[in-house]
């Protein structure tokens, strides 16, 4: 169980969730990084940048 | 995930930052071929280019053993990340996929277009121009609609279709004041009439593994914009100008955008250098993350330079 650090939701992580992974808050719709599952820890993915995609 | 290896065993690498559906399926690929590799994060790389006792070794969390890669396969969302990377790991003698040459050329448009062109690939109509002068002369000559893109950039971010000239003259100064100098190189391409679709196809080494059509109301069809994925058979002439399209730009792993023009004839509009493919492997029925693991471990065991 991990809290959504912009609203605090409680979030459930699969169990085959990995470190860099990116996941979607259901409370507020954040997009969040797991920086760590062991203890779980996450924060706030980074905002998508000019050079990325493709 | 394993990560030691026993002798004569490849070693592959997979360098990103952000781990997407795609990057799942392609560790769940390794997994499932019994392969030893190893995670790097671009975000904690750091590489000296004057040493030559350590031939330049990263720094950071667990990145000294990058260089024990027999391959890395680079899924990098930032292209100037994996544009230096991948010069950095070809450097050191270690096979990237894709090759530094196919980021540096689909990175650029312009370069894309170049090497298309010189390889005899049909694309549209596209001219370059420095000025917004010169844009907009080349615009009129061209015939309305065209698109302008970014020189780089993806996902359909900052395209723009151009009806008439009232819009051709906005565009082009607002183009030249977002602040970055690359948008002051216009990059402008005939708008295809495709039929509310265009073609994806994906190239993994010298095959056209697999190919999508991408539809779409909007005449962005992307699928990171909404567009549906279906399947599409792999013809002939798609297969042809894939693969020309693949090894015009430097080879590797690489997604080709086709466009059909009103005439029925393909026209190559772009190839991007490290596909998303999450919407394509139930539309095609092929396992797209596992074509890819082969081709990386084939280019691991046999020393290639990723092409």
């Amino acid at each position: 169980m991990a809290k959504c650090p912009e609203c605090a939701a409680e979030l459930d992580l699969a169990p085959d969730t990995v470190v860099a992974e990116i996941l979607v808050c259901p409370d507020c719709g954040v997009e969040l990084e797991v920086l760590s599952v062991d203890p779980v820890e996450l924060d706030l993915a980074p905002e998508v940048e000019e050079d990325w995609g493709e | 995930m394993q990560e030691e290896r026993t002798d004569g065993e490849v070693m592959v690498g997979i360098l990103g930052s952000r781990v997407r559906v795609e990057e799942k399926l392609l560790y769940d690929a390794l997994d499932e071929r019994g392969a030893t590799f190893k995670r790097f994060d671009s975000r904690k790389v750091a590489f000296e280019l004057d040493n030559s006792s350590t031939a330049g070794a990263p720094t950071g969390d667990g990145l000294e053993c990058l260089q024990t890669c027999d391959a890395v396969l680079v899924r990098c969302l930032s292209h100037s990340r994996a544009y230096y990377l991948t010069r950095w790991l070809e450097g050191a003698g270690i096979s990237a996929v894709s090759p530094h040459q196919s980021i540096a050329t689909c990175g650029d448009k312009a370069l894309t277009s170049a090497a298309l062109r010189e390889a005899g690939v049909p694309i549209p109509n596209t001219r370059i121009a420095f000025t917004q002068d010169a844009a907009l002369k080349a615009i009129e000559e061209m015939g309305y609609p065209v698109v302008l893109k970014p020189l780089f950039g993806s996902w359909g971010r900052l395209l723009a279709r151009i009806n008439d000239r009232h819009a051709a003259e906005a565009i082009l100064e607002h183009k030249k004041t977002l602040g970055d100098y690359t948008h002051g190189v216009f990059y402008i391409q005939q708008y295809v009439e495709k039929p509310g679709r265009d073609i994806r196809s994906f190239v993994v080494g010298d095959e056209t593994i697999a190919a999508i059509y991408r539809s779409s109301p909007h005449w962005i069809t992307n699928t990171a914009r909404g567009g549906g994925a279906t399947n599409c058979p792999v013809t002939p002439e798609i297969d042809r100008l894939s693969r020309a399209a693949a090894e015009a730009v430097g080879g590797g792993v690489v997604a080709v955008d086709l466009l059909e023009d009103s005439d029925g004839s393909l026209l190559v509009s772009e190839v991007n250098h490290t596909p998303e493919f999450r919407n394509s492997i139930d539309t095609t029925g092929v396992d797209i993350p596992r074509r890819i693991i082969d081709y990386v471990l084939e280019v691991a065991m046999n020393g290639k330079s990723g092409r």
